[in-house]
C-alpha cells in the first residue's frame, strides 16, 4: 500500500483547515464532564453579587458614589458593569492557569495533541476559542440576569456589558496563558499570580468605587487592568460616559493591544515548548 | 519501498548533541528498533521522525515527505505511543478514542466505528465506558496503542513502550504488537529491554551518545559482536576482578562487573569445568545464551540498565 | 508518644478492633507536619508571604476605598465604629477560612491525586491516616496562626483594634481555622476529580459575600437571617468581631461551640474516609 504524495497531502487538508476545531471540540467535551459546576456557578454568582454587593452593600452608602452624563447613578448601576467584567476575569484565571500545567506536566494532553496532525499554533487557537466560549456564556447569562434587577441602564447593552467582559477576560487570560505556559515546575507560581495580580487588580480597578477617588499612585493600577477598562466599556454602555472619563475607543485599543500581545506570546512559548 | 530514511541526521542543543550524525532507513512493513540507555538519543530521534522536532543538519525524509514542511501530513500517517501516557484521564476510554480520532479530521461516526475495534484489539471492550483513572497501568498502555492506531497509521511509533509494567502486562503487550507486525504495520521502537528488543524488532541500531555503534538483526548483532554462551560468576565483591583477571586466558573475553565477573565462550560448559579444575569456588555460577545485553557492553563497555 | 502499629491478623476480635484504631492513628502527626514544614523550607517564601497580603488588600480597597462612601456602622451593641473597623475582623475570619480551606481541600487534594501522590507514600510507613489528616491539618493552621497575627499588627498601625480582648483573636482564629480544615478534609476525601473540587468555591462565595463580612445582616429578612446564622463563616466574623471590638456577650460560648463541634465531625469523617481509602 503505497500512496503518493497527492494522497498524503489530501490526508493531512482537514487537520491543517480546521485542527483548532477538534482542539475547541475536546475542550467542550471535557467541560461537558463538567458542566453542572460551569452551571451553577454562571447562574449562581451573578445572583450572589448582585444581591451581596449591588443590593446589599449598597444600602449601606451614604452619598452617591460615581455620576453618570445626566448625574449621579445608583449604586447596582455603577457596579454591575465591573461584576459583569470580573465573571469574565474570572473565567480566565479558572482555565488558563492549572488547566495549562495539565496540558504541558500532569496529564501532558498537550503532547498527545502535538503528535498528532494539529500545530501548536492550532492547539493555542482551539484552546482559547473553547475558554472563550465558556467565558462568553458566563458573562450573557450575568449581564441577562443583571437586566432582570435593573441592572443596566438600557437593557440592549447587556450584550454590549457581555462583549466587554469577553474582551477584558481574554485581555487578562491570553497574557496569562502565555505565563502559564512557561512554567515547567509548579512552585507556588499561580498563588502569586492570584495574590499578586488577580485580586489586587480585582480590587483596585474601580470595580467597587471610581478610579478616580484611590490616591494617584495607586492609579495606575487601574490604566493597566484589562478589568477597568472593560468595567468602563461596560458602563458607558449601561448609562452611558461619566463626565471627564476616558473614550471608549481608548479602552478597546488597550483591551486589544493585551489581547493581541498575549496571543503572539502565547503561540510562540507554545511553538518553542512543544517543538524544541 | 523506504518509509523513513536518514542520512548525517544532527540534533543539537545549544552545545550539546543529542544526535550526532545518524544514518538508518526503514523499509514499509519492517519492525525497527532503537536500543541505547537513557539519553542515547534515542527520544531525540524519535521525535524528529515523529516530525515534532526540528533537525540540526541531515536529510530526512518520511513516506518521502520532509518533516519541516510536511510536519501535518507525515503526522497524519503516524501513530505514536509516547513514553509518558498522556490520556485524557477525565474522559472515558471510548471517548479518548474519538477525541484523538477528531485531531486527524475522521468524521465522529467513522471515529466510534473504530473505536469499538480497537478497543476488540486492546482486549479492552468491556472498559469503554470506564473512566481512564480507573484502568490499571496496563491497560491505560493499550488504550494509549488503541488510540494511536485511530488513524490506520502506516508506521506506529512506540518510544519504550513496557517500561513501568510488570512482567504478565508486559507479555499481553507484546502480543498485541506481534499482531500488528504481522498485519504488516511498519513498527519504530525504542527500548532498554533486550528481551523486548529480540521479541519484536526485525532489525535494530544500538545507540550511545546519540551515535549508532551497530546495526543488525538480533541475531545477527549477537553472533557479530560476542560469543555463543556467557559464562557468569560471583565470587564476591572484592574478589571478582582478581578472579576475572586469572580466567583472562581460558575465555575469549572477560567482563568484571561491580557484582559479576562474566566470561564469554561457545562452551559455557567446558569453562565452568575449568573453573572447577583452577580450584576457584564461585558462590553461584551461570550458564546463558548471549543476548543483547552483552552486545551493547561489548560495544560501549557499559551495561544497559543502570 | 510513640507507638507501635500491631497489623491485628489471626487474633481475637478485641485486639483487632483496638488494632483498627492503632492503624488509624499512630501518635505521629508531627511526622507528617515536619514532613511539610520541611517541604516549605524548599518552596519560595514569598509565596508563604503572599498569603499575608490578601486581607491587607481587602481591608485597604474595601475599608479605606469604600468606607468613604459608607461611613460608620452601628454594631448590635449600639456601639458605633468605623467602616474599616467593622470589616477588618470580617476579613480576618475570612481569611482565617480561605486559608483553612484552600490548605484542606486543594492541597490535600494535589498529594492525594496528583503529584505523586504523596499521600499513598506516607500512609506505606508506619503513620496512619489520622496522623496525615491531623498533621496536615497542624501546618495549616502554623501559617494560619501567623497571618493573624501579622494581621492584627495592620490593624492595629491602622487604630482599628478597639479592644485589648482582640488578643484573643489568635486563638479565635486557630479554632475556626482548625474546623474549616477539618471540615474541609472531609469533604475533599470524597472528590476524584478537578472539576468536583469547584464545588467548594460554590459554597465559600455565598459565605464570603454574606455573613455580614461586608455589613450587618440586620438588612436581610428574618428568615433569610436564620439562613446566614446556619453557616459556619458568621459565626466565626460575630466571634472575632466581637473581640476587636471589644462587644463581648454571651453568644460568643455558642460560637465556640459550632466550631468544637465542626472540628468533631470533620475529624471523624476525614479518619473514616481515608482508612476506606487507603488502609482496607
Amino acid at each position: 500500500m503505497t500512496a503518493t504524495r497527492d494522497e498524503l497531502v489530501a490526508a493531512a487538508r482537514g487537520p491543517r483547515r480546521f485542527g483548532w476545531w477538534y482542539i475547541a471540540e475536546h475542550q467542550f467535551r471535557q467541560m461537558r464532564r463538567y458542566l453542572w459546576v460551569v452551571v451553577v456557578n454562571t447562574i449562581g454568582s451573578p445572583l450572589l453579587y448582585l444581591l451581596g454587593i449591588g443590593f446589599g452593600l449598597a444600602s449601606f452608602m451614604t452619598r452617591p458614589i460615581a455620576d453618570g452624563p445626566d448625574g449621579p447613578v445608583s449604586y447596582l448601576l455603577f457596579v454591575t458593569p465591573a461584576l459583569v467584567a470580573s465573571a469574565g476575569v474570572a473565567v480566565a484565571s479558572d482555565e488558563f492557569q492549572y488547566s495549562v500545567m495539565m496540558g504541558f506536566k500532569w496529564r501532558r494532553l498537550f503532547w498527545g495533541m502535538n503528535d498528532s496532525p494539529v500545530e501548536p499554533p492550532q492547539i493555542v487557537t482551539g484552546f482559547v476559542l473553547a475558554v472563550a466560549g465558556r467565558m462568553l456564556f458566563s458573562t450573557l447569562a450575568f449581564a441577562a440576569i443583571a437586566v432582570l434587577f435593573g441592572g443596566l441602564g438600557d437593557p440592549w447593552s447587556a450584550f454590549a456589558v457581555a462583549g466587554a467582559g469577553l474582551l477584558g477576560g481574554m485581555a487578562f487570560g491570553l497574557p496569562l496563558l502565555a505565563y502559564s505556559a512557561t512554567i515547567t515546575e509548579d512552585k507556588g507560581q499561580f498563588a502569586l499570580v492570584n495574590r499578586f495580580v488577580f485580586t489586587p487588580m480585582f480590587l483596585f480597578s474601580g470595580t467597587f468605587y471610581p478610579l478616580a477617588t484611590l490616591p494617584v499612585w495607586l492609579q495606575w493600577i487601574g490604566w493597566v487592568s484589562p478589568l477597568w477598562h472593560a468595567s468602563e466599556i461596560g458602563r458607558a454602555a449601561s448609562y452611558g460616559r461619566s463626565p471627564g472619563s476616558w473614550p471608549v475607543g481608548w479602552h478597546v485599543v488597550v483591551l486589544l493591544t493585551l489581547c493581541v500581545a498575549g496571543w503572539v506570546a502565547a503561540r510562540r512559548v507554545f511553538v518553542r515548548r512543544l517543538r524544541g | 519501498m523506504t518509509v523513513i530514511s536518514a542520512r548525517g541526521l544532527v540534533k543539537r542543543y545549544g552545545d550539546l548533541a543529542a544526535v550526532d550524525g545518524i544514518d538508518f532507513e526503514v523499509p514499509a512493513g519492517e519492525s525497527f528498533g532503537l536500543l541505547g540507555p537513557n539519553g542515547a538519543g534515542k527520544s531525540t530521534t524519535m521525535r524528529m521522525v515523529g516530525a515534532v522536532s526540528a533537525r540540526t543538519a541531515g536529510d530526512l525524509t518520511v513516506l518521502g515527505l520532509d518533516p519541516d514542511t510536511h510536519g501535518p501530513e507525515i503526522r497524519a500517517q503516524l501513530g505514536v505511543v509516547p513514553q509518558e501516557d498522556n490520556l485524557d484521564l477525565e474522559l472515558r476510554a471510548r471517548d479518548n478514542l474519538v477525541v484523538y480520532g477528531r485531531y486527524f479530521g475522521i468524521s465522529r461516526a467513522e471515529c466510534l466505528r473504530r473505536a469499538d475495534e480497537l478497543l476488540a484489539f486492546a482486549q479492552l471492550e468491556d472498559k469503554a465506558t470506564a473512566k481512564v483513572d480507573d484502568l490499571s497501568g496496563g491497560m491505560k498502555r493499550r488504550l494509549t496503542i488503541a488510540r494511536a492506531l485511530i488513524n490506520t497509521p502506516r508506521v506506529l511509533m512506540l518510544d519504550e513502550p513496557t517500561t513501568g509494567l510488570d512482567p504478565q502486562a508486559r507479555h499481553v503487550l507484546w502480543d498485541r504488537l506481534f499482531r500488528l507486525k504481522e498485519r504488516g504495520t511498519t513498527l519504530v521502537l525504542t527500548t532498554h529491554y533486550m528481551d523486548e528488543a529480540e521479541q519484536l524488532c526485525d532489525r535494530l541500531i544500538v545507540v550511545d551518545h546519540g551515535r549508532i555503534m551497530a546495526e543488525g538483526s538480533p541475531a545477527e548483532l549477537i553472533r557479530r559482536y560476542s560469543t555463543r554462551e556467557v559464562v557468569e560468576l560471583r565470587f564476591g565483591t572484592d574478589r571478582n576482578a582478581d578472579a576475572g583477571a586469572r580466567l583472562e586466558s581460558a575465555a575469549d573475553r572477560v567482563e568484571v562487573l561491580p557484582d559479576r565477573v562474566l566470561l564469554y565462550t561457545d562452551d559455557g560448559e567446558r569453562l565452568l569445568e575449568h573453573v572447577a579444575r583452577e580450584g576457584m569456588r564461585p558462590t553461584t555460577s551461570l550458564v546463558r545464551r548471549s543476548s543483547l545485553e552483552d552486545v551493547f557492553l561489548r560495544l560501549t563497555g557499559r551495561s544497559l540498565i543502570e | 508518644m510513640t507507638s507501635t502499629r500491631t497489623t491485628g491478623d489471626a487474633r481475637g476480635p478485641e485486639v483487632r478492633r483496638q488494632s483498627a484504631v492503632r492503624a488509624l492513628y499512630a501518635g505521629n502527626a508531627r511526622a507528617v507536619l515536619g514532613r511539610e514544614l520541611a517541604a516549605t523550607r524548599s518552596t519560595t517564601w514569598t509565596v508563604i508571604l503572599s498569603g499575608f497580603f490578601e486581607p491587607v488588600f481587602y481591608l485597604l480597597a474595601m475599608g479605606k476605598g469604600l468606607g468613604a462612601f459608607i461611613g460608620d456602622v452601628t454594631l448590635p451593641s449600639g456601639q458605633v465604629v468605623s467602616y474599616a473597623a467593622f470589616i477588618a475582623p470580617g476579613l480576618l475570619a475570612v481569611s482565617a477560612m480561605n486559608g483553612a480551606v484552600y490548605d484542606s481541600t486543594w492541597n490535600v487534594f494535589f498529594k492525594m491525586n496528583m503529584g505523586g501522590r504523596l499521600f499513598q507514600s506516607m500512609l506505606t510507613t508506619s503513620i496512619g491516616p489520622l496522623d496525615v489528616a491531623l498533621g496536615e491539618i497542624a501546618f495549616a493552621l502554623l501559617r494560619g496562626g501567623a497571618y493573624a497575627a501579622a494581621f492584627l499588627v495592620i490593624m492595629q498601625v491602622l487604630g482599628l483594634v478597639l479592644s485589648p480582648w482582640a488578643l484573643l483573636a489568635v486563638p479565635a482564629v486557630l479554632l475556626i481555622a482548625f474546623g474549616f480544615a477539618s471540615i474541609g478534609m472531609a469533604i475533599t476525601s470524597y472528590m476524584t476529580t478537578i472539576q468536583q473540587m469547584d464545588v467548594i468555591n460554590t459554597v465559600l462565595l455565598p459565605m464570603f459575600l454574606f455573613s455580614a463580612t461586608f455589613y450587618p445582616i440586620t438588612v436581610y429578612p428574618e428568615p433569610v437571617q436564620w439562613v446566614v446564622k446556619a453557616f459556619p463563616l458568621w459565626h466565626a466574623v460575630e466571634l472575632i468581631r466581637g473581640l476587636t471590638t471589644g462587644a463581648l456577650s454571651g453568644a460568643m460560648l455558642g460560637h465556640l461551640t459550632y466550631f468544637v463541634v465542626m472540628i468533631a465531625v470533620g475529624i471523624t469523617f476525614t479518619a473514616k474516609r481515608l482508612r476506606a481509602l487507603f488502609l482496607d
